[in-house]
């Protein structure tokens, strides 16, 4: 059968913000909403990720303000600046620590690919250590790129199978 | 109706009433977490969170299709409502973490132990009054669960209890910022409670001077402050609230009540800028939020006990007690008179104020700086303590030279 939709499920686009009956919907937007950063903050990014919290550009319009310092509380590490090999074994174990579902965001040219520091000291990327969800070029990046990557992690969080691994990870 | 529910048994009633209670504080207690997000935000010049909205499908679509309301849909999402509902539910879908390194028994008990003194205190404290008639006179009666004699004692005895899930969290994570934590904890609550229980003698001292009530209810504090205005006489000091007359008893109480609540500017339990997050380091999800509504709940029963003691209940204004207003509205209101109405008039404006003063609390915590451990620990030994007790002096050479 030949359609001009090639959309089997339903399109956001179209039907807004209506989802279809599925645990997954549900779980995914509780999450979504509510993504609790743990901040990384190694070096200059830190100042920006300081000023996206700061009543100019308030990350907490999406829910994201609460800055919990414990991994345990937490939902997603900003890395945010330079990872040095000596902070990199830290920078994953407090990703170890932290509790199912975690999400990472490298913020930053350093966290993503090592930036200008093509030395000896420095981690070429922090992805190379936590797996990376996503990535926010700049040096250091705009607090408005911050916000960006956010909203884009939400829209991750919201097409992952939830329900599926709900179990499992746990 | 009334009728069917005063032939039940007496057990099944309590049951209810309790039931009630809890149904309250705990919303409230949620509510609060939000409203600490929004007030800081508004403090702070941001908008804080608005963005998040129900979706339709699934177990949230009443939530959705409320937010689909015109104007009251837009106004809940704005007062961050759905964020509410989002952060309850995403602790539910989260791993619990429970540490290897931890004592399960106890790392699992302590947050239960937190809960249980924030909601035992709530049994004593009164939360409104209406008039019933015994044996053909009419008679104030408190709206409270359990009311007992010792009130304030019982307040006393059974909050203070909970420190020991602060300990025991410190203490079963393991952990050296946990367990720091919770040494902070005792020493403070222990400082503190000292000028507390000191602060409030005054009152009751006035209360069961010779020839008074003997009593330490917290019903009967109230009623002390429910007189009206004869002149400038003695007698009309009945009618001032606590905090005109005991000023400095009011103001221990409630720096004291600060440190017992573990608020800011007295957050050593927590201190997020040297402990990480103090005793509930090792803490996720579920357990960590039971901590925050515990916290919580001591904020709104202390709060409420500071209001019975100093703030005048359920009364309007000083002068003005709630049966002086219900007289009042009955000019007006037909069914004024009626005791379900007067106990809702007493309920709401008790908890007008304790908004208010949950207000205060987040207002306080967002304006001051924190202090050092060891300020802390100065003002709580070297100021409050002498403080309340040359309060105490104070009042009770007054209290005997107005005796005579």
């Amino acid at each position: 059968m030949v359609s001009a939709n090639t959309e089997l499920a339903y399109n956001t686009k179209i039907e807004g913000d209506i989802v279809v009956t599925k645990a997954d919907a549900v779980i995914n937007w509780l999450r979504s909403s509510s993504v609790w950063p743990m901040p990384m903050g190694l070096a200059c990014c830190a100042i920006e990720l300081m000023g996206v919290a700061a009543s100019r550009f308030d990350i907490a319009r999406f829910g994201a303000e609460v800055f919990r310092f414990s991994p345990r509380q937490a939902d997603c590490m900003i890395v945010a600046g330079t990872v040095t090999y000596k902070m990199a074994p830290h920078v994953r174990r407090i990703y170890d620590q932290m509790a199912e579902p975690k999400w990472v965001i490298a913020m930053g040219a350093c966290a993503s690919s090592g930036g200008m520091y093509r030395s000896y000291a420095t981690l070429q990327g922090v992805d190379q250590i936590v797996p990376v969800d996503v990535y926010i070029s700049g040096c250091p990046p705009r607090p408005e790129a911050l916000l960006d990557a956010l909203i884009k992690l939400q829209s991750k969080i919201g097409r992952e199978r939830s329900a599926k691994t709900l179990l499992a990870s746990a | 109706m009334f009728d069917f529910y005063f032939h039940l048994h007496l057990i099944v009633r309590l049951v209810l009433q309790s039931l009630a209670v809890i149904l309250v504080l705990f919303p409230i207690a949620a509510a609060c977490s939000m409203a600490e997000r929004k007030i800081s935000a508004w403090i702070q010049g941001r908008p804080g969170p608005n963005r998040t909205i129900a979706p339709i499908g699934g177990l949230l679509t009443p939530l959705g299709l409320v937010g689909r309301i015109p104007f009251l849909g837009p106004f809940l999402q704005q007062m961050g409502i759905f964020q509410l509902a989002a952060d309850g539910g995403k602790f539910t879908f989260k791993e619990d973490p429970v540490p290897g390194h931890v004592n399960k028994f106890y790392f699992v008990l302590a947050p239960i132990i937190s809960m249980i003194p924030a909601l035992t205190t709530v049994v004593v404290v009164p939360v409104g009054a209406y008039f019933a008639v015994v044996d053909g006179v009419k008679v104030l009666k408190p709206i409270v669960l359990a009311n007992v004699d010792i009130g304030l004692l019982a307040v006393f005895a059974v909050s203070s209890l909970g420190v020991y899930s602060v300990i025991l969290a410190g203490w079963a994570s393991n952990s050296k910022y946990a367990f720091l934590g919770g040494v902070r904890a005792s020493a403070q609550l222990i400082s503190y409670e000292l000028s507390m229980t000191l602060s409030v003698l005054p009152v009751f001292l006035w209360i069961n001077k010779p020839g008074g009530q003997g009593t330490l209810s917290l019903f009967d504090a109230v009623q002390f402050q429910s007189g009206v205005f004869h002149g400038f006489s003695l007698a009309s000091l009945h009618g001032l609230w606590g905090v005109c007359y005991m000023p400095v008893s009011a103001f221990i109480f409630l720096v004291a009540l600060f440190a017992e609540t573990n608020r800011a500017p007295f957050d050593m339990p927590e201190s997020e800028s040297e402990l990480v997050a103090g005793f509930h380091t090792e803490y996720g999800a579920f357990k960590w939020s039971l901590f925050f509504l515990a916290e919580y709940c001591h904020m709104i029963i202390g709060s409420a006990v500071c209001i019975l003691l100093f703030f005048g209940g359920w009364n309007l204004l000083p002068w003005v007690p709630l049966a002086t207003l219900i007289d009042w509205l009955s000019h007006f209101i037909s069914f004024a008179g009626h005791p379900l109405f007067m106990g809702l008039v007493g309920i709401a404006i008790f908890l007008g104020k304790v908004f208010f003063f949950i207000f205060f609390f987040m207002w306080v915590r967002w304006t001051l700086p924190r202090f050092r451990y060891d300020q802390v620990m100065d003002l709580g030994w070297k100021k409050l303590l002498p403080l309340s007790i040359a309060n105490l002096l104070f009042y009770t050479l007054g209290i005997a030279l107005l005796q005579k």
